[in-house]
């Protein structure tokens, strides 16, 4: 019979007790003294059982049993079991519309209009017309059989340019939804400069979720994000935005910030928006772009990062082990997915369970490739076509990345953003590996938070049955 | 497994497979995963001794002492064995269409010539 050795896993800490993190299967389980002290033995390489359970007593035996149905220790020649294939055609349940094109900022980094874009709009229309996005919303709603409930998030460019159509499809997609028996949920992303008071009125009484993208107090924000003069856009969006989180209450507020070399405080930014502007929830994620560019975050940059991301962190757990809201998204997303034990082979739901439509009609793998002809995945008028979608998805799953297959993160990671990816190397399915450090760091760190609240107030957790019920 | 404890969603489902894989299967099984409806009394004669079935499906002791004729449908119905009885799927279908009730009417059964 062969020998022991340690299966796939990482292992961590959290309120002084022992954890596994399992690979690929993403399951998490507390391990027992003794449980944890066989695997100590493993780590110095193959043993035999018999010098495995040597002196560790009776229960040994079912520990080790165990941890091999668990499939932590192996004890046999065994290949690694094949992800699934993607089952197609797989259900929609969002469409990304980028109702225009057009944007009154000029911010530096944009990758539509920036150096890195992958768009190639010239020639095409430039404002999603009303009957486009109706298009799409019938495309929505007879390609997601079996959902209950679908989600529409309009997009930029800069989205308000084109409020009159966002206004019609919403009212155009609940009544076709009532009709279909769905609910569909809207959400959008803005840069504030066009919240007018009619606006947000409108988006608080049809309970449209809200992001908006903004990089910090003044001096980090205006760094980047500017108008075609070069004029700084704080002082225009932060009395827009407070009017807005003031008026706004059906559904959470969310700012996003986009961190470059620039702009890397995060403990100052969060502070800045959530405590002076009074965001609900913040979220971070650094910039895509080739390397080359001053913007870009090198290695050193993305540590700083790290640090403080663990900063906030903390005190994400401080709160939750009293029970708290904190709004620190990213560890919030971290943690609802640690929690589900999701497993991607796929690194995110671009061209299965969500499209972007470009304003021609054009439909893209997600709104970041939209009016890439390239990405083209097909038009909203004859939908999509099944050999380019599966085209994609085969290149972007799992089984390809090799880089990934010893990675213990790919559970939550798959290789990383489409577009990063492409922007980076050239090719949506190449793992993005200039993220690898950064991403099993912040992994670990959530890790090591999720144990401690599953040790110390488990209650906490039961928040992330119902963030996924919602969904 | 009393060495490992399920602590996120991913690791229930994967306990709940262990268990489906690897647990032992009990006469009257309760407890554990929700069952399917069972039929009235339980499948399979190699688990118990039959006849007389300590309790029925119910738990109780009403359907105690049951005829000897149901046997036979132990093993016809729910349990098919071809050494003792004919095979009900494909070949004798109707063997035991004119027994309505098996204490009054056992001697229409008759033995079957393959």
């Amino acid at each position: 019979m062969n020998g022991y050795r340690l299966g796939e896993f990482h292992a961590f800490e959290g309120g002084s007790r022992k954890y596994l993190y399992l690979v690929p299967s993403g399951a998490i389980f507390e391990l027992t003294d003794l449980a944890a002290d066989i695997l100590d033995r493993l780590r110095s390489g193959e043993r035999s059982q018999e010098e495995l359970l040597a002196g560790l007593g009776p229960d040994a035996a079912e520990a080790l049993d165990d941890l091999h149905q668990a499939r932590a220790v192996s004890n046999g020649n065994g290949f690694p079991e094949p992800a699934e294939k993607t089952p197609l055609p797989f259900p929609l349940s969002t469409v990304v519309l980028n109702v225009t094109n057009q944007c009154n900022l000029s911010c530096k980094y944009c990758y539509e209009f920036g150096e890195d874009r992958v768009a190639n709009p010239e020639g095409k229309a430039k404002f999603m017309p009303e009957e486009t996005a109706r298009e799409a919303v019938d495309y929505l709603l007879a390609h997601s059989p079996g959902r209950r409930a679908v989600h529409l998030t309009f997009f930029g460019g800069e989205t308000l340019m084109n409020f009159p159509v966002v206004r019609s499809t919403i009212a155009y997609a609940r009544e076709k939804a009532h009709a279909a028996g769905k609910y569909v949920d809207f959400s959008l992303t803005t840069n504030a400069t066009l919240l007018t008071p009619e606006v947000i009125e409108y988006l608080a009484e049809n309970q449209v979720g809200v992001t908006i993208s903004i990089d910090g107090p003044r001096e980090l924000n205006d760094q980047l994000r500017v108008f075609r003069n070069g004029r700084g856009s704080y002082d225009v969006i932060a009395p827009r935005i407070k009017e807005l989180l003031a008026r706004h209450r059906s559904r959470p507020i969310g700012a996003r910030v986009t961190l470059t070399s620039q702009v890397v405080d995060v403990l100052k930014i969060y502070r800045h928006l959530q405590q002076d502007l009074g965001f609900h929830e913040v979220g971070f994620a650094p910039v895509t772009t080739s390397p080359v560019r001053l913007y870009s975050i090198g290695g050193g940059g993305l540590d700083i990062v790290l640090r403080q991301f663990q900063v906030l962190a903390q005190e994400y757990l401080e709160y939750a082990l009293r029970g708290e809201h904190h709004g620190f998204s990213n560890v919030t997303d971290t943690l609802a997915e640690l929690h589900a034990g999701i497993s991607k082979a796929h690194p995110c739901g671009a061209s299965l369970g969500l499209v972007g439509v470009g304003p021609s009609g054009d439909i893209a793998p997600c709104h970041r490739f939209v009016d890439s002809d390239a990405h083209k995945l097909g038009h909203i008028s004859t939908g999509v076509d099944p050999g380019k979608q599966a085209e994609f998805l085969e290149r972007g799953h799992i089984s390809r990345k090799l880089e990934c297959h010893t990675c213990w993160a790919r559970p939550v990671c798959s290789g990383g953003c489409y577009h990063e990816s492409y922007v980076r190397y050239g090719d949506t399915g190449h793992a993005n590996l200039h993220y690898c450090e950064w991403i099993r760091g912040w992994t670990d760190t959530c890790l090591r938070i999720y144990g401690e609240i599953a040790a110390r107030n488990p209650k906490f957790l039961d928040h992330f049955d119902e963030r996924r019920a919602a969904a | 497994m009393r060495h490992l404890r399920a602590v996120n969603r991913k690791a229930v489902r994967v306990e709940e497979w262990i268990a489906a894989e690897s647990g032992d299967v009990f006469a009257l099984q309760q407890g554990g995963q929700p069952q399917a409806p069972r039929p009235h009394y339980p499948a399979g004669c190699s688990l118990v001794f039959s006849p007389g079935w300590e309790v029925d499906s119910a738990g109780g002791t009403a359907g105690l002492c049951q005829p000897v004729e149901r046997d036979l449908y132990d093993c016809y119905l729910t349990c098919f064995w071809p050494a003792q009885v004919p095979d009900h799927l494909n070949n004798y279908p109707d063997w035991t269409s004119k027994c309505a009730s098996a204490a009054k009417d056992w001697r229409n059964i008759d033995l079957v010539f393959p």
